[in-house]
C-alpha cells in the first residue's frame, strides 16, 4: 500500500494524481471466511481492523448491503467525548479517546481529530450540582472534566445568550477540554483503506437476506451475491440491527428511531469548542468549512425513513436560536437523517448471542460516532477471543434480565424521550 | 408533517399528539405466575418492525385520550386509527 505521506504527495503531483492505488479494492464475495462482519460502518470496518491488527484474523469479510460510511458514520455530527457518569460508559469511552488521539498515525491518514473541548451548559442550581457530581465521576476515573462558572463559559462562547431575563439563564457548564470532533468520513476510509490492505473483503451492494443457522451454531450468511459460509459472524448494522434479529428469531432491547442533523451556510469562525443546550436537547459545533453543525432530538417515534420531519428540527433549532440568538440569521444548508438503534437503558451492547458464533454489536443510540475505535477494538476482542473484554463486560445483552442496566441518563423504557 | 385522524377529533396536525411506542406489546395479566423471560418481553424487548406498525398516541394537545395509530415506520403512510380499547385484527 502507497503510504499517505508529504513525499509521495509531491511525488504523485507530477503525474497529476493519476497513478494513485485505490484506497480499497471491490472484491468478489470468496465462499468462506473465518469472520464475517454485517455492516460496512464505522464500526463494523474498525472491527475488521483490529481483528487484523490485534488478533491476526484476516480471512474477514465485510458485507455491506449499500456503501461503506453511507449510514451513520457519514451522517452524524461528529462529536468525540468521554463525559460520562458511569464506570462503564466512562472507562469504555475514554479508553476509545485514547485511540482516537493517535488513530490519524494509527491509519495513515488524517482523521482531522480536534479536542476542541466540549461544554455542557446548565441553566439552575440543581443543574450545576448534577454536573458537578458528574465531573468528579469522570475525573475518579481519568477522564478530564472542568466545572465552569457563568463567566467562565461567557469568556469561550460569548455569543451565547448571556442577557438578563432569558428564560433559560446560563449558570455555568461542564467542560471535558480533551473531548472535540473528528471527520467522519475520514474515519470510515482511513479504516477501510488498512483493514483492506491487510486482507480484508470489503463487499458493498451487498444484502444480508438469511442465516444458515444449525444446531445452535452459526454456519454462515445467505446474501444478495450468494451464500458465504462463515466461522464466526458479528452483527454491526445499528438501525438495522432489529431487521437481521427477525431473521434471527431473536427479539432485542432495541427499537429503531430517527435522528435529524443540520448544517447552516458556512460562516467566518466563531464557534471553536462543541456546546450543547442544557435545558432540552440541542448540539452544535462549527465544522472545519464553517457551517454549524446542529442536532438535536429524535423525531419522537418509531422509524427506518433516514429522512426527517420538519416539526422536530424547529423544535430543535428554537432551542439553539435560545442558546445562541445570532443563529436565527444563518441559512439552513443541508438537513438529513440516519436511524438509531436505540437501546431501552441508553447504552450499547457487545456481547455473545445464545447462536455459537453469532456476536452482536448495537444499541449505540445517538452515541455511536465516538464509540467507532472502542467499540471496534472490543468487538473484535469478543468476537477473536469469543469472551467479552472487561471494557464491554458491563454491554452485556442480559443486563436487561439480571437487572444491571447502565442508564445513564435515567430516562427508563421510553427510547423516544431519550 | 404527520396528520393522524383522532378518532375522537378528525384529523390533526402531529404536533398535537405526543408518542407512546409500540401498542402490540400486552401487560402480563396480574397475580399470574410468568417467568422472567415474558416480564423482560413486556418491559424492555420489541420487535421495532421495518413496515406496518402499531403504535399508540396521545391527543395530548386535544381530546388528551389515547388512540392506536397503524403507520408505516418506513413511508410513514398512516393506515388506520382506532380508539385505544378497540381491538385490532
Amino acid at each position: 500500500m502507497q503510504k499517505y505521506s508529504i513525499f509521495n504527495l509531491v511525488k504523485n503531483a507530477f503525474s497529476n494524481h493519476q497513478n494513485w492505488d485505490l484506497a480499497w479494492k471491490d472484491p468478489e464475495p470468496k465462499e468462506e471466511y473465518d469472520v464475517v462482519i454485517i455492516g460496512g460502518g464505522g464500526h463494523g470496518l474498525a472491527t475488521a481492523y483490529y481483528l487484523a491488527k490485534e488478533h491476526n484474523i484476516t480471512k474477514v469479510a465485510i458485507i455491506e448491503k449499500g456503501w461503506i460510511g453511507g449510514g451513520n458514520v457519514g451522517r452524524n455530527t461528529t462529536i468525540i467525548r468521554s463525559n460520562y457518569m458511569h464506570d462503564e460508559n466512562g472507562l469504555f469511552s475514554e479508553f476509545g479517546m485514547n485511540l482516537w488521539r493517535k488513530m490519524s498515525q494509527d491509519l495513515n491518514y488524517n482523521v482531522m481529530f480536534s479536542p476542541r473541548g466540549i461544554i455542557n451548559l446548565a441553566h439552575s442550581d440543581a443543574q450545576m450540582n448534577a454536573y458537578a457530581r458528574r465531573g468528579n465521576s469522570m475525573r475518579l476515573n481519568g477522564i478530564d472534566a472542568v466545572l465552569l462558572n457563568r463567566e467562565q463559559v461567557k469568556e469561550i462562547i460569548p455569543m451565547a445568550d448571556f442577557s438578563e431575563n432569558v428564560r433559560f439563564p446560563i449558570f455555568g457548564g461542564l467542560m471535558q477540554p480533551s473531548a472535540g470532533t473528528a471527520r467522519h468520513d475520514a474515519v470510515a476510509w482511513g479504516y477501510a483503506r488498512q483493514a483492506d490492505d491487510m486482507g480484508v473483503d470489503i463487499i458493498q451492494n451487498c444484502e444480508v437476506i438469511g442465516f444458515d443457522v444449525s444446531a445452535g451454531k452459526i454456519n454462515g450468511i445467505r446474501t444478495s451475491r450468494g451464500n458465504i459460509k462463515a466461522k464466526k459472524v458479528g452483527l454491526c448494522v445499528a438501525g438495522s440491527t432489529n431487521i437481521l434479529a427477525e431473521k434471527l428469531n431473536m427479539t432485542l432491547p432495541i427499537e429503531t428511531h430517527l435522528l435529524q442533523a443540520c448544517v447552516s451556510e458556512p460562516v467566518k469562525p466563531v464557534l471553536d469548542s462543541v456546546v450543547t443546550f442544557g435545558a432540552g436537547h440541542f448540539y452544535i459545533s462549527q465544522s472545519d468549512k464553517g457551517e454549524m453543525v446542529m442536532g438535536g432530538d429524535l423525531d419522537g417515534y418509531n422509524s427506518y425513513a433516514q429522512r426527517g420531519n420538519l416539526p422536530t428540527l424547529q423544535h430543535v433549532l428554537t432551542e439553539g436560536i435560545a442558546m445562541m440568538p445570532f443563529l436565527s440569521k444563518l441559512k439552513m444548508l443541508r438537513t438529513w437523517g440516519g436511524i438509531m438503534d436505540m437501546s431501552m437503558d441508553g447504552s450499547p451492547i457487545i456481547d455473545k448471542t445464545h447462536i455459537d458464533g453469532l456476536y452482536l454489536n448495537c444499541g449505540w443510540c445517538y452515541g455511536g460516532f465516538k464509540a467507532t475505535p472502542a467499540s471496534g477494538w472490543t468487538f473484535a476482542h469478543t468476537i477473536a477471543q469469543d469472551r467479552v473484554h472487561e471494557l464491554n463486560a458491563g454491554y452485556s445483552l442480559n443486563r436487561f434480565n439480571t437487572g444491571h442496566l447502565i442508564d445513564e441518563k435515567g430516562l427508563g423504557t421510553k427510547t423516544w424521550i431519550s | 408533517m404527520l396528520y393522524i385522524k383522532c378518532p375522537h377529533c378528525g384529523m390533526r396536525p402531529q404536533i398535537e399528539f405526543s408518542y407512546g411506542g409500540d401498542a402490540s406489546v400486552k401487560r402480563p395479566e396480574l397475580n399470574k405466575e410468568i417467568s422472567d423471560q415474558e416480564w423482560d418481553n413486556f418491559v424492555y424487548n420489541r420487535k421495532s418492525l421495518r413496515g406496518k406498525h402499531l403504535e399508540l398516541w396521545q391527543h395530548i394537545s386535544g381530546c388528551r385520550q389515547w388512540i392506536k395509530v397503524e403507520r408505516d415506520t418506513a413511508t410513514h403512510e398512516i393506515f388506520k386509527t382506532f380508539k385505544a380499547d378497540e381491538e385490532v385484527a
